[in-house]
């Protein structure tokens, strides 16, 4: 396995993987990541269809957990603990590791309702005006307040695709989470839109961690600092947004951003 | 000439014709098969269709109609004497009297349907040799019209055996003349044999049409009798009161509030008990349970489902209502006997594979990514059910809840065994009430007067029944399809 | 880096204050109630599953065996064949009673007086001559002699004996007294009593009497019934289905006629009965309490049913067979007739024994068009009078004598079970033919 180095030892790792393997059954999807995930910075996980990125995001905050035959080996941290840690809690952990999906899932409810979903749950708040004063700000750095804040009560299904997946961002950061993992967040949606959430991704960045899987490398070269390449289950290479994107080490990560294959 | 006789000439006739077509079709082509239009054995089913089809749907026609045919001919072949003679015999006096005005009138219409029917037995069982059944003072005045009867069925009979072989032959003998290369037999037979299917799929319309329209039918003339208001707006029900026209108090009470508000009572304490253990095992079906358990749960509801319910009927009155009866007296109660509470866990029981997998559909329905979106956020599941889940399956469920008070109010045998016959108005569950079907049930089994309001009611009841289930229907299939768009 | 650092200072997020873990603590309290309440509703159906057939089991389980007392009984020329011509013809069937009560009296010297002898007539079953006569068999051999016989006891005793009724229970409100008792128990000291099978529940019909009542007749009746049925619903179900799946133009009829069908699957079950009663009894004036009537009442019942899973059936033939087959110059009926619908069959197939069994067990319908006729016979044919399965639990549930209790439960058993082999077979043939396209 290629290593990767020339990493700056002195950042901070909010999350790490050793060795992180994962199964289906008796089918290995991937075979031992080697990542580390650096606080306020933007990663990026790019490969081509299959290569197991979005597997890799999802064991991030045990969203596998939900597949019955999956079955994930090696060892995850957040802030050095072991997020597989059986006395670690799983709500616990997806409070603080929150996640956007690759399509846009609002619930069938109200704006307003919708952010407020998680911090009820987690009981962030309380009063009313706590509550609103949550869901301004979080439409706010979702950018989507001006859009929005006169029909908070108009169901979040009613909007278009690109305000669904900024609803969807906003509800997560609602809850105040330290990472926010986001699977392919603008796959479903047209270029103005996806420049938005390109958009707001930097501005987070200030705030949360971030890893974000994408298909577009475009994408990534824009919103990352450090990039990861997957290639059939393995961590191909991973390091500086730049240095992957203009000297890539691997003769795959080279074949991959000139688009030999993809 | 039995009609079974008849058939099977007609079948053995329409073989024959397979056979005689497919051999003709085989002998015009002069040994090369290839220049026939279609393959021999067509033919022969051409043949065999002309053969036998007309001769078995003019058997169908015969069959329905031999009876009331011969029956109307019958009545009208008696003479006045024979009717007074046997109304002397076997009418109750004021009958009989009316019989005597009509008769000095010299009215055409006698008898009324009841009298009809009750004279028509009579000479049914002569006629059949059962004179044991007969007052045997009538068995002489009728005699005559029994042998009428006789007559004109053999007559009807022979007829039928001679005008279906005439019919068979004549189909057989013209195809088979026809028969040459150029004939398009499999179309022939395709065009017949579409028909057919038209047919059998038009059975479920005259079905349909069938039910309104005799329930229609036998409620118009209640109508004539019971306003419809007092029917649907009446609190009180009495049917079984009138044993003879002259007696007191005859016309019975026919206010169906109370078999209403029965039904309903019996309906809402099932659905307390199928509702809540039916969601609730969807839910943990569907959200919890590993596949093991889920795989023999799911066969031990599909089990309660298919027992019938004459099964639990039984099982209520054996087993239920005591346990409830010894409960409540326990607590100080008074717990009637038959008490819809009883009734109505049973029914509930029933209900509840019902409501469970329809609800389970429902759930599955509910889209992967909602589940994903809010575990994601750091809810455990049973927020996910309950904050996301339900809401978003709600149009569905309350389908299901439709369409499973459907069931249980046109449940019938768990309540007739199980619910009371006392027409009473409460939403006391301890008391005994009795139902739509109950009383449906009670009018019509056993010995019935044909044009009582009494048996009339019935059929009334029957309407309300049948629209109320399929308003129910109607509105649960369309809520939970408009559910099932939204997700698709 | 192939190590992880060691742990930085955590951040102080919200999620890991004291206050966040007793509120998680709290949510998952509520979970684990929840998971609870989905539990406690499975249980409480599989019991109630369990509940039922282990009641109906207790129940029903000794109505296979029957109390009977054992007698000399002497078969008496002068009473039997008062006419003495030896002719089998010419017996007095009523007579066998006399003679077994003469057996017993003999049995009991010490019972005289007609009190006492009628009490000690009330040990044996009163249609007891029917089982003498059964045994004895329409032979003039065996006049004049002498034979040992089990008799059935009276329901009393029997129910007495199954421990149904409590004999300890208070004299006056058992129906049995203490000197009867006595008799009985003397009769047990002697090994003359004692339980034999209880044949006459599968061969004889309907009775009065518990101990006469079998459950012949309404099997015969159900499995009339169940002919009409299927000799009606399946072909007709068949056509329907392939002409809607096969051959149908998309056109208001058509529509017309789906409707029809899904609603005519949610129409209460009565309803059909009040449909039979008005247009094939009334109208048509078919044979009440017959099993073509009922049969045809129930086939209408079920074509919905068949309907639906013969297109589902259908629709599972991949697309590509009828393409291979109209491809070939076959016809589109001929392509059903030869390709479409022998795939099909097993689903079918499948799905008209579901719906058979569905038949089996219905009850209300039939109630009806009159197939609660008390039925002493088994019915011969389509036309005679019969009652069905189903039917005859609901008059046994009725029916006051405890010992029906027992034959009631003991029917159910017979009807679950031929509910569970049909249903079997619709399993079993569907996992043989399962086919994956």
């Amino acid at each position: 396995m290629t290593k990767t180095s020339g990493e700056a030892g002195t950042k901070r790792a909010k999350m790490a993987g050793r060795g992180v393997k994962v199964f289906y059954g008796e089918k290995r999807a991937l075979h031992g990541i080697d990542v580390d995930i650096y606080q306020n910075e933007v990663l990026a996980l790019i490969g081509p269809s299959g290569c197991g990125k979005s597997t890799f995001l999802r064991t991030l905050n045990r969203m596998n957990d939900t597949i019955d035959i999956c079955r994930v080996e090696g060892k995850i941290t957040l802030d050095g603990q072991d997020i597989y840690d059986p006395k670690l809690d799983v709500v616990q952990l997806r409070a603080r590791v929150g996640m956007v999906f690759q399509k846009p899932n609002p619930f069938p409810k109200s704006i307003y309702d919708n952010i407020v979903y998680g911090p009820k749950l987690h009981g962030l708040a309380t009063r009313k005006d706590e509550f609103d004063a949550i869901v301004e700000q979080s439409l706010k750095r979702a950018g989507l307040w001006t859009e929005v804040k006169d029909r908070l009560n108009e169901p979040g299904t009613g909007l278009s695709g690109g305000q669904q997946q900024r609803l969807c961002i906003a509800r997560a950061v609602a809850v105040s989470p330290e990472v926010i993992l986001m699977d392919e967040p603008c796959s479903a949606l047209d270029p103005i839109a996806t420049a938005h959430i390109e958009e707001l991704i930097d501005e987070l960045r200030a705030n949360f961690t971030i890893v974000i899987v994408t298909h577009n490398m475009q994408q990534a070269a824009r919103v990352s600092q450090r990039t990861a390449f997957f290639h059939l289950g393995d961590l191909v290479e991973v390091g500086a947004t730049e240095e992957i994107f203009t000297n890539p080490r691997d003769e795959r990560t080279q074949g991959y951003i000139t688009g030999r294959y993809g | 000439m039995s009609a079974s006789v008849t058939v099977a000439l007609i079948l053995l006739l329409s073989l024959i014709g397979f056979w005689m077509g497919r051999s003709r079709a085989v002998a015009v082509s002069g040994g090369r098969i290839a220049s026939l239009h279609s393959v021999p054995n067509y033919y022969g089913s051409f043949v065999a269709i002309w053969a036998g089809l007309p001769a078995l749907v003019l058997v169908l026609f015969w069959l329905a109609l031999k009876f009331p045919v011969t029956e109307a001919l019958v009545l009208a072949g008696l003479d006045v004497d024979t009717i007074r003679a046997w109304g002397q015999q076997m009418l109750p006096p004021q009958d009989l009297a009316q019989l005597m005005e009509r008769l000095a009138a010299g009215g055409s219409d006698l008898l009324s349907d009841n009298q009809k029917q009750l004279l028509l037995i009579n000479i049914r069982n002569i006629a059949a040799g059962q004179s044991q059944y007969v007052n045997p003072d009538v068995l002489g005045i009728l005699k005559p019209a029994a042998a009428h009867y006789s007559t004109l069925l053999s007559l009807a009979n022979w007829s039928l055996f001679a005008i279906s072989a005439v019919l068979a032959v004549g189909g057989l003998v013209y195809t088979r003349a026809r028969i040459s290369p150029d004939l398009r037999a499999r179309n022939g037979v395709e065009k017949v044999v579409n028909a057919l299917l038209i047919v059998c799929s038009l059975i479920a319309i005259f079905t349909t049409l069938g039910i309104v329209l005799s329930l229609l039918f036998e409620s118009v003339r209640f109508f004539a009798r019971v306003s419809p208001v007092e029917f649907l707006f009446g609190t009180h029900w009495s049917p079984q009161t009138a044993l003879r026209a002259d007696q007191a108090g005859s016309s019975g009470a026919f206010g169906a509030v109370p078999l209403f508000s029965g039904t309903l009572l019996i309906a809402v304490v099932a659905m307390m008990v199928a509702g809540p253990v039916g969601l609730l095992s969807a839910i943990y079906l569907s959200e919890y349970a590993p596949r093991g358990v889920r795989n023999t749960v799911k066969p031990v509801l599909e089990i309660l489902a298919g027992i019938p319910t004459v099964v639990y009927g039984f099982f209520a009155i054996l087993t239920v209502a005591p346990v409830i009866r010894d409960v409540g007296s326990l607590l100080g109660l008074s717990v009637s006997s038959n008490s819809a509470l009883a009734a109505g866990v049973v029914m509930g029981v029933m209900i509840v594979p019902f409501v469970s997998s329809l609800s389970d559909d429902v759930i599955n329905a509910v889209p992967q990514s909602l589940r994903d979106g809010s575990l994601g956020l750091g809810a455990t599941r049973s927020e996910t059910v309950r904050q996301v889940i339900l809401p978003a399956a709600l149009p569905g469920i309350v389908g299901a809840f439709l369409l499973a008070i459907s069931r249980a109010i046109g449940e019938t045998m768990i309540v007739v065994m199980a619910a009371g016959m006392a027409a009473k108005i409460t939403a006391n569950p301890l008391e005994a009430v009795t139902t739509v079907t109950v009383q449906i049930a009670a009018l019509l089994v056993g010995d019935q007067e044909f044009d009582s309001a009494k048996t009339l009611s019935a059929f009334a009841l029957g309407l309300v029944l049948f629209f109320a289930t399929l308003l129910l229907n109607v509105v649960a299939l369309r809520v939970v399809q408009k559910y099932r768009e939204k997700y698709d | 880096m192939t190590e992880i650092a060691a742990p930085m200072t955590a951040t102080h997020s919200f999620h890991t204050s004291v206050e966040a873990e007793k509120r998680l603590r709290a949510r998952y309290a509520a979970e684990q109630r929840f998971k609870i309440y989905g539990i406690l509703a499975i249980a409480v159906a599989c019991l109630m599953l369990v509940v039922l057939l282990f009641t109906i089991t207790r129940e029903g389980m000794t109505a296979f065996w029957q109390t009977a007392i054992r007698l000399e009984v002497t078969i008496d020329p002068a009473k039997i064949d008062p006419k003495g011509t030896r002719n089998p013809a010419d017996f007095d069937r009523a007579a066998f009673q006399d003679v077994i009560h003469e057996a017993l009296y003999t049995r009991f010297p010490q019972a005289e007086g007609r009190i006492a002898r009628k009490e000690l007539r009330g040990l044996i079953s009163p249609v007891a001559g029917v089982f003498l006569a059964k045994e004895v068999g329409d032979d003039a051999a065996m006049l004049g002699r002498t034979i040992q016989v089990w008799i059935p006891a009276s329901d009393a005793i029997n129910q007495i004996e199954k421990g149904r009724i409590d004999r300890n229970e208070e004299e006056a409100n058992r129906p049995i007294n203490d000197r009867q008792l006595a008799w009985f128990d003397q009769l047990k000291k002697d090994g003359d009593s004692g339980p034999i099978f209880n044949s006459t529940f599968f061969t004889s019909s309907d009775s009065n009497y518990p101990e006469l009542a079998g459950l012949f007749g309404a099997v015969v009746g159900s499995v009339l019934t169940l002919i009409v049925t299927l000799s009606l619903a399946l072909p007709i179900g068949i056509a329907t289905a392939v002409y809607l799946e096969e051959f149908a133009p998309k056109n208001r009829l058509t529509d017309l006629i789906e409707v029809n069908i899904n609603n005519l699957a949610a129409v209460p079950s009565i309803v059909f009965g009040l449909l039979g009663l008005a247009v094939f009894l009334q109208f048509f004036g078919l044979p009440r309490s017959s099993p073509l009537v009922g049969g045809m009442v129930i086939a209408l019942m079920s074509l919905p049913t068949i309907i639906i899973s013969a297109r589902a059936a259908l629709k599972a033939v991949p697309p590509s067979i009828r393409e291979a087959a109209l491809g070939m110059g076959a016809s589109r009926l001929q392509t059903v007739a030869h390709h479409v619908l022998p795939l099909a069959m097993p689903g079918i197939l499948t799905g008209t024994i579901i719906a058979m069994a569905h038949a089996l067990g219905e009850t209300a319908p039939l109630l009806m068009v009159g197939m609660n006729a008390f039925v002493t016979s088994a019915p011969s044919g389509f036309l005679d009078s019969a009652s069905v399965l189903p039917v005859q639990v609901y008059i046994w549930a009725d029916a006051p004598e405890r010992g029906f209790v027992e034959l009631t439960s003991a029917a159910i058993m017979v009807l679950l079970v031929f509910l569970v082999a049909m249903n079997g077979t619709a399993i079993w043939l569907r996992k043989k033919f399962e086919r994956r396209w």
